[in-house]
């Protein structure tokens, strides 16, 4: 073999190897998971750990229902409050906005994206908790919180991803539309916005997917009782908050129980990214 | 996006007008459904249409001829303003219909409604061929379901696609065949009821056979419809319209009756044209 | 009538994002900016001076030593789905549906693991290591992903360009495409310095909280098995103490202006890879 045959072969396999790496790390992703949550859970018992309604790690009572539905509520509060201003802003940036509105909005909009969590979990606390115990039942740390503070955080998510959406349509079904007698706005949101669609739903999912796996902001403004709320103005406890409140100072079946809740929603983001795949390979099709 | 953009150059003379579309009046010898007067078109800097004054009888396929780039296309569509959507684009001088100025007091949509458009592309929206058709209807208020079934069916007929796409009305449009497609587009324009069919070289990206099942259907639709037709295709020209007006770098340079045009130009770059010179 | 309704809607819309977007940034900008004082910027940490200098040093070693490990991989791995990956083979979709899967993966399922193999299997601790390692996986989906659009944005000429004159594949990837494909790639790593720079889930229990700039003098190379934390850990800590609401706002401040900074970068690039082409 000559030596440039070598030098080209030893390169090949260190970019395959660089390759490799990411299935290597969703392996051990896995297996440390799985392997470390899975004998709690059987231990505590699924059905318990999954249906039970009481979180007392005193106790060794560990369910966590009220996280999962605790989660959930927080997503859906979450999407109720980004979804349709993110739409909307998506469709003003793809067709409305004039090219000075856009290149100011953009920029804005990459920062909402870059602000940490963190940043915003601060702002909640000062901001939204304050005027909610201010203005409505409650103590302020409430699932509202979250979900008003999740939605503005899957706001550049939507945003990016359905403006991209609607970007990628082509200008003759605008034009077709134009040319029957419709107005500007008809055009757009019963030509443009169905031919979108998929793409809008992406969107959508990604903002889910986003939203359900949040911790630091959620933790800083949800009240984090481990318990089912009853109204919106009640704390909530997500999974996200249960691992990051509890993992500094759990030990043994605690510490198991902390890790088997990361494995649902594991599981929970596996799911959605399934979806996010469906959804994507349906909009390739048409 | 919907700016108007008022011609901003309309001074003539009442005098010389009248004489002029006398004139043109006499020359044609039918009544004008269309007319355009004195019209320039800029893109920015580009002047795209210079001084171009032309008149489409009634109940005629006018055929618009002429090397690429040479205007035609750009008239077509400030006839029914889709020029608006360009950027920098302005226009000066005169576009009528029934007499009305369409860059004065008329609408933008309901001149859009009143003269309709095929594009050189077929561009069904990604929905049934129902809704497809549909679409302009409701755009222009009719609900009901029985006025839109009727609709549907008429206009399909009336484009020489109904038998093909009967069974099949609530499949999306996007599985039809290119030229099915466009006699669809073209369904889809006269369900709004036009008085003016424009069509932007709507066979060049179609097979032969789908070519003459449209060029037949634009010389039946000439009985109902004032059609103008953009076309680099000369035999299109021949074949199917009765008016043609040829084209040079933003110029009309002739017009007239379509047999004249091609056997006796009158224009010495007319005749190099049309026997081939310019490709 | 409806048009009207419409477009009202679409602006009000606009409108509620851009005025969210200008509350939370104006909010903290005028809280915080007149707290930025001197003692803020003390070389070390003391519950007095609250000094973020400790927390910023910590946050660009972090970020640089996570970059060093997730950069390298992730370039690698771009290049060899771009130039040699030919075949659909399981091989590929196995690597694109992995990179995906790590893209959408939450990141306190990363301080999870992290802490179950980095800091406990290994036994590095809570550690600057035991952080970086776990960015690194966090953040190479982004790396990889970026580099390959900005390889794929290379015309094909170039590369012809390079094996025309008799330059091997290796070269003609170092030579011809990295090059172009560059502002694409500095682009993708501010990206992923953001996300660094932001963390906090990922590195609760993989670094901890310790505040405090690793020892570098005393221990030499084994200081990076010292805990530290990053400056958005620190606003964390600091927020959920309560005792320093000023500080924390002063913070915030810190780590808006290295996001902008980062994001102007980031697009200062993506404007070069354009006008390159």
């Amino acid at each position: 073999m000559s030596k440039s045959a070598r030098k080209e072969g030893f390169a090949r396999a260190l970019f395959t190897l660089a390759a490799a790496i990411s299935i290597l790390a969703v392996a051990l992703i896995c297996v440390f998971l799985f392997a470390n949550g899975l004998p709690a859970m059987f231990q505590i018992g699924i059905p318990e750990f999954l249906l039970g309604t009481t979180w007392k790690p005193g106790s060794d009572m560990y369910g966590i229902f009220p996280m999962i539905v605790g989660s959930i509520y927080v997503t859906a509060g979450a999407i109720l409050v980004g979804v349709p201003a993110g739409i909307l802003t998506a469709i003003y940036l793809s067709r409305f906005a004039g090219s000075r509105v856009a290149s100011v909005l953009r920029p804005g909009i990459e920062l909402l994206a870059g602000i940490p969590s963190v940043v915003y979990g601060f702002f909640g606390l000062m901001v939204l908790v304050p005027f909610i115990r201010v203005t409505m039942p409650g103590r302020g740390l409430s699932l509202l919180a979250a979900s008003l503070l999740l939605g503005i955080m899957i706001l550049p998510t939507i945003i990016t991803v359905a403006k991209n959406a609607l970007d990628a349509v082509p200008r003759s079904y605008y034009e077709g539309a134009l040319a029957l007698g419709a107005t500007h706005e008809r055009a757009v949101f019963r030509i443009l916005v169905p031919a979108a669609f998929s793409g809008i739903m992406a969107a959508v999912v990604l903002g889910v997917g986003r939203a359900i796996g949040e911790t630091m902001a959620v933790v800083m403004v949800a009240g984090n009782q481990p318990v089912i709320p009853n109204s919106i103005f009640d704390g909530v406890r997500t999974m996200t908050a249960n691992i990051v409140l509890e993992m500094g100072y759990a030990a043994d079946l605690h510490r198991g129980a902390l890790i088997a809740t990361g494995v649902v929603l594991f599981v929970f983001i596996m799911l959605i990214s399934l979806l996010f795949s469906a959804i994507k390979k349906r909009g390739e099709e048409r | 996006m919907d700016a108007v953009t008022a011609p901003e150059k309309r001074i003539m003379e009442p005098e010389k007008e009248q004489s002029m579309q006398s004139a043109r009046a006499e020359a044609a010898g039918a009544e004008a459904k269309m007319g355009v007067e004195g019209l320039d078109l800029y893109y920015g800097e580009f002047h795209a249409l210079k001084d171009v004054t032309l008149d489409f009888p009634k109940n005629e396929v006018t055929a618009l001829i002429g090397p690429s780039g040479c205007g035609k296309s750009t008239l077509l569509k400030t006839l029914n303003r889709m020029n608006d959507l360009v950027d920098g684009c302005r226009v000066d001088g005169c576009v009528s219909l029934d007499g009305d100025d369409i860059y004065g007091g008329l609408p933008v949509n309901d001149l859009r409604r009143r003269v309709g458009m095929v594009f050189q592309q077929p561009n069904p929206f990604p929905m049934s061929i129902y809704d497809n058709i549909a679409f302009g209807p409701r755009t222009h208020g009719i609900k009901g379901k029985e006025e839109l079934d009727v609709i549907v069916e008429q206009s399909l007929r009336d484009a020489a696609i109904w038998d093909e796409v009967k069974d099949r009305l609530k499949k999306c449009a996007l599985g039809l065949s290119g030229g099915q497609q466009q006699r669809l587009c073209i369904a889809r324009a006269l369900a709004v009821q036009p008085e003016v069919l424009l069509l932007d070289e709507s066979t060049s990206a179609l097979d032969p056979i789908s070519t003459a099942k449209i060029e037949g259907l634009v010389t039946e639709l000439a009985s109902k419809y004032t059609v103008i037709m953009v076309t680099h295709n000369m035999l299109q020209a021949i074949r199917v319209s009765t008016k043609t007006a040829f084209f040079l770098l933003g110029e009309m340079v002739e017009a007239g009756d379509t047999d004249a045009l091609f056997t006796h130009p009158k224009d010495s770059r007319t005749a190099d044209y049309v026997s081939g010179r310019f490709g | 009538m409806t048009s009207k309704i419409l477009r009202a809607l679409v602006y009000v819309g606009a409108i509620l994002t851009a005025l969210v977007l200008a509350g939370i940034v104006g909010y903290i900008l005028i809280n915080g900016i007149p707290h930025l004082k001197p003692s803020l910027f003390e070389w070390t940490y003391t519950s007095e001076n609250v000094s973020l200098m400790p927390a910023l040093v910590d946050t660009i070693l972090m970020a640089l030593l996570a970059l060093a490990l997730s950069v390298p991989t992730g370039v690698g791995a771009a290049i060899y789905l771009v130039e040699y990956a030919r075949s659909s083979s399981r091989f590929v979709r196995a690597v694109r549906m992995t990179a995906e899967t790590l893209q959408g993966i939450p990141s306190i399922i990363y301080g999870l693991f992290g802490l179950l193999f980095f800091t406990t299997m290994l036994g590095w601790g809570l550690s600057l290591m035991s952080g970086a390692c776990t960015l690194a996986i966090m953040v190479l989906p982004v790396v990889m992903r970026t580099t390959e659009e900005a390889l794929l944005a290379v015309p094909e000429s170039y590369k012809q360009g390079g094996f025309a004159l008799g330059a091997g594949h290796v070269r003609t990837i170092f030579r011809c495409v990295l090059p172009s494909a560059l502002p694409g790639i500095v682009g993708g790593v501010l990206l992923a310095l953001g996300r660094c720079v932001g963390e906090v889930a990922a590195l609760l229990f993989t670094a901890g909280t310790v505040a405090q700039i690793p020892d570098f003098g005393g221990q030499g190379i084994f200081a990076i098995f010292d805990s530290c934390r990053t400056l958005a850990v620190h606003m964390y800590v600091l927020a959920s103490e309560g005792l320093h609401m000023d500080e924390t706002y002063a913070t915030a401040v810190v780590l808006l202006i290295l996001i902008v900074i980062l994001n102007m970068g980031a697009n200062f690039a993506a404007k070069r890879l354009k006008r390159g082409m």
